[in-house]
């Protein structure tokens, strides 16, 4: 057997934070084969963003932060290699989206020349030769008359049309992985689904694995093959989309997957909502941390903390499939 | 037929934003709200919806147009008239946290709009307690608290008992629970509903989640660009809508959440282009740069909302009834 692209294993990021030490992300390992779709789903400060960039390289270790564990892409562990050995798998093995695009913007320089510096540095294309491909790249990611808008700024454009150009940085040295935390949370529904689409499309095209992150379990249920569900900083299920969506064996899973609204359903059907909120990670509770809000919770489950075994992390997982999906 | 707990006739707010030019945020919206029922507003960022809202309870008064709550009508009252006459219409933010007074406890946030109308009684404790019970906070645990010691839901919770103390007859939510965790905005919207039952509420839900606004309407507005382009009951919502906004809407929606039966008709937008400003709002019908359907008459006359029956009104030239 091949190694996977991406092999993350027991990967754990902690913070020094005035308040004191954080667990953002707490053991998590997760593979990843070439060409694959990976859903990331949680919610707010579950740790997704904060797995995301551990995985990129982009947080390491460093004064208040710690990381421990492995991240090997194509073999190489990024937390091993020195910063200019992680600049240059940025963009040519992995690359990363963010959710609003002009974090990875600068307002001062025009679109086409985003995409033509990355391109003469990684891939040491002349001038003339990187403005050539920096149009077909805008073409690529569906920019209506790319020529001309590789000349506008970045504030020229609509949020869908930066987010567009920012796939387009991310897709210039063809990255094996791409890394998209939240990449449409912030767009138009209508302009949602185009991106969705857009990214769905590439990945096809192009054979690359991609990580697609994200609060919204709709927009990662019909579009990745494996989703793993994140919870206080770990992964407390993992599996098939499909599967984790009809029957999810996590009691957290179950619980997400049924409060939310249906189109479906009937208006003003109860909501079989979660008690309490999520926890607080400076102080998190002990054993399974959904305990105080699980309505199986038993007393083992407030001592013991459930490993993640068989892809779910749970001392009573559920047995039956939700009735809504039935 | 009974008169309506909300009216309101033809809004249009402008905003002036220099140079001659202006934002056309809300351009002729009418709508009204039964005793008992929820409206839903609906549409994507931008659309007008939260300018509907402040229009609606007069912060800042519409440019035109006339808001009647009961048989009073708002528009045109002057500040102390005003305030008496609003009192019974609360609005709820997007923004719970930041929308409470940072430095004051729960206790107060909850009791500071009684306070305005100076009454003091000494059931006043028992007062706060019992609207933080009926909002699901224990009120040992919350009455001291400040705002930033308060998750979101938490936060919205408080907002909620304010409005209550006002003994309001229509409570307008804005984007109630856009900025809550998903496993918490089903506590709210249950919340919501419990509430509007138990205080005889008329209730205006914006949102732009469509899964939420059918799941706690009764009818719903979809706004494009300042317009209103179709209004129909909730339960007919992904079924039977007919503009084509509302289809792409729909159709833009994951998978997993549209019905088997939504007509299986993909609305392709016209062109993947830019959106069109509110600065500089296309003639006649607005969605005409985005439509399938569009057609030359479009462009030359704006389409009015009409009746088609069963309490389904649209506004477009084009759809096939
Ligand atoms: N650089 C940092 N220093 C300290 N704490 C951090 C840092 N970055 C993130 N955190 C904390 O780590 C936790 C996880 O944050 P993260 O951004 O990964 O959440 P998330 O799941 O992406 O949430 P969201 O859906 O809101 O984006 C949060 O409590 C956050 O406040
Ligand atoms: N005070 C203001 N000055 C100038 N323009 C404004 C002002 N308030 C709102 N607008 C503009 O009016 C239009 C309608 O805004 P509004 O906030 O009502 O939209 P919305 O539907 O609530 O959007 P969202 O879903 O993002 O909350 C937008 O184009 C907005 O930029
Ligand atoms: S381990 Fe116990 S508390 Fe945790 S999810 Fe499973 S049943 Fe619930
Ligand atoms: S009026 Fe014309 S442009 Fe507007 S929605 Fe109907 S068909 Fe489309
Ligand atoms: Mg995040
Ligand atoms: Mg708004």
């Amino acid at each position: 057997m091949t190694a996977p692209l991406l092999e993350v294993d027991d990967l754990r990021t902690r913070f020094l934070t005035p308040r004191g030490p954080m667990v953002a992300v707490d053991g998590v390992s997760l593979t990843l084969a070439a060409g694959e779709t990976l859903g990331i789903v949680g919610e707010s400060g579950s740790g997704k963003s904060v797995l995301g960039r551990t995985i990129m390289g982009l947080i390491t270790n460093g004064p208040t932060t710690t990381v421990t564990g492995a991240v090997r892409v194509d073999g190489a562990d990024i937390h091993q290699l020195t910063p200019q050995g992680r600049r240059a798998l940025w963009g040519t093995k992995i690359a990363m989206v963010f959710q609003d695009p002009m974090t990875s913007l600068n307002p001062t320089k025009r679109v086409g020349t985003h995409l033509s510096e990355s391109l003469r540095f990684h891939r040491g294309l002349s001038r003339g030769a990187a403005r050539t491909r920096a149009v077909e790249l805008l073409k690529l990611v569906g920019i209506p008359e790319p020529e001309r808008r590789a000349g506008q700024y970045p504030h020229e454009l609509s949020g869908g049309m930066r987010q567009r150009v920012v796939i387009a940085m991310a897709l210039a040295c063809d990255p094996k992985l791409l890394i998209a935390d939240e990449p449409t949370t912030a767009l138009d529904v209508t302009v949602q689904k185009q991106i969705l689409d857009l990214l769905q499309s590439l990945a096809e095209r192009l054979q690359m694995a991609t990580i697609l992150i994200s609060h919204d379990l709709g927009t990662v249920s019909g579009r990745t093959d494996r989703v793993a569900v994140m919870y206080a900083g770990r992964v407390v299920e993992s599996g098939e989309t499909r599967d984790v969506f009809a029957q999810p064996r996590h009691p957290y899973s179950g619980a997400l997957i049924e409060s939310i609204p249906r189109l479906d359903a009937a208006s003003h059907s109860l909501l079989p909502a979660i008690v309490g909120q999520p926890p607080n990670m400076l102080n998190p509770p002990s054993g399974c941390r959904f305990a105080p809000r699980c309505a199986f919770a038993q007393d083992r489950c407030r001592t013991e903390t459930p490993a993640l075994v068989d892809d779910v992390a749970c001392h009573f997982p559920l047995t039956q499939a939700l009735e809504v999906h039935a | 037929m009974t008169t309506p707990a909300l009216e309101a006739t033809d809004l249009v707010v402008e905003f002036p934003v220099g140079r001659g030019q202006k934002v056309h945020a809300v351009s002729g919206v009418s709508l009204s709200v039964a005793p008992g029922e929820t409206l839903g507003i609906l549409g994507e960022s931008g659309c007008g919806k939260s300018t509907i809202g402040r229009a609606l309870i007069q912060m800042p008064a519409p440019d035109s147009g006339t808001v009647r709550l009961g048989d009073r009508e708002l528009t045109g009252l002057r500040a102390k008239e005003l305030r008496g006459a609003r009192a019974r219409m609360q609005i709820i933010m997007q923004d719970p946290i930041s929308s409470l007074n940072p430095r004051r406890k729960v206790k107060d946030l909850v009791w500071e709009s009684h306070a305005i109308w100076g009454y003091d009684g000494d059931d006043k404790e028992a007062k706060i307690d019992e609207v933080l019970r009926a909002v699901g906070l224990d009120p040992e645990t919350v009455r001291e608290r400040r705002p930033h010691e308060l998750s979101g839901g938490q936060a919205q919770r408080v907002c909620i008992a304010r409005a209550l103390m006002m003994d309001p007859v229509v409570l307008i939510c804005d984007e109630p629970v856009s900025s809550l965790d998903v496993s918490v905005q089903a506590q709210i919207l249950n919340l919501l509903e419990a509430t509007k039952a138990r205080y005889d509420l008329s209730l205006v839900f914006i949102a732009h989640d469509v899964a939420v606004v059918k799941n706690i309407s009764d009818r719903v507005m979809v706004m494009y660009l300042g317009k209103s382009c179709e209004v129909l009951p909730s339960e007919d919502l992904h079924l039977r809508a007919v503009h084509p906004y509302t289809r792409l809407l729909l159709s833009s929606l994951p998978e997993a959440q549209q019905s088997s039966s939504a007509n299986g008709d993909v609305v392709v937008e016209r062109v993947a282009a830019e959106l069109p400003s509110p600065l500089n709002p296309p003639s006649g019908c607005r969605f005409r740069t985005r439509c399938p359907l569009a057609t030359d008459r479009c462009a030359a006359e704006e389409p009015l909302l009409r009746d088609i029956g069963a309490g389904h009104q649209v506004a477009c030239h084009n759809v096939a009834l």
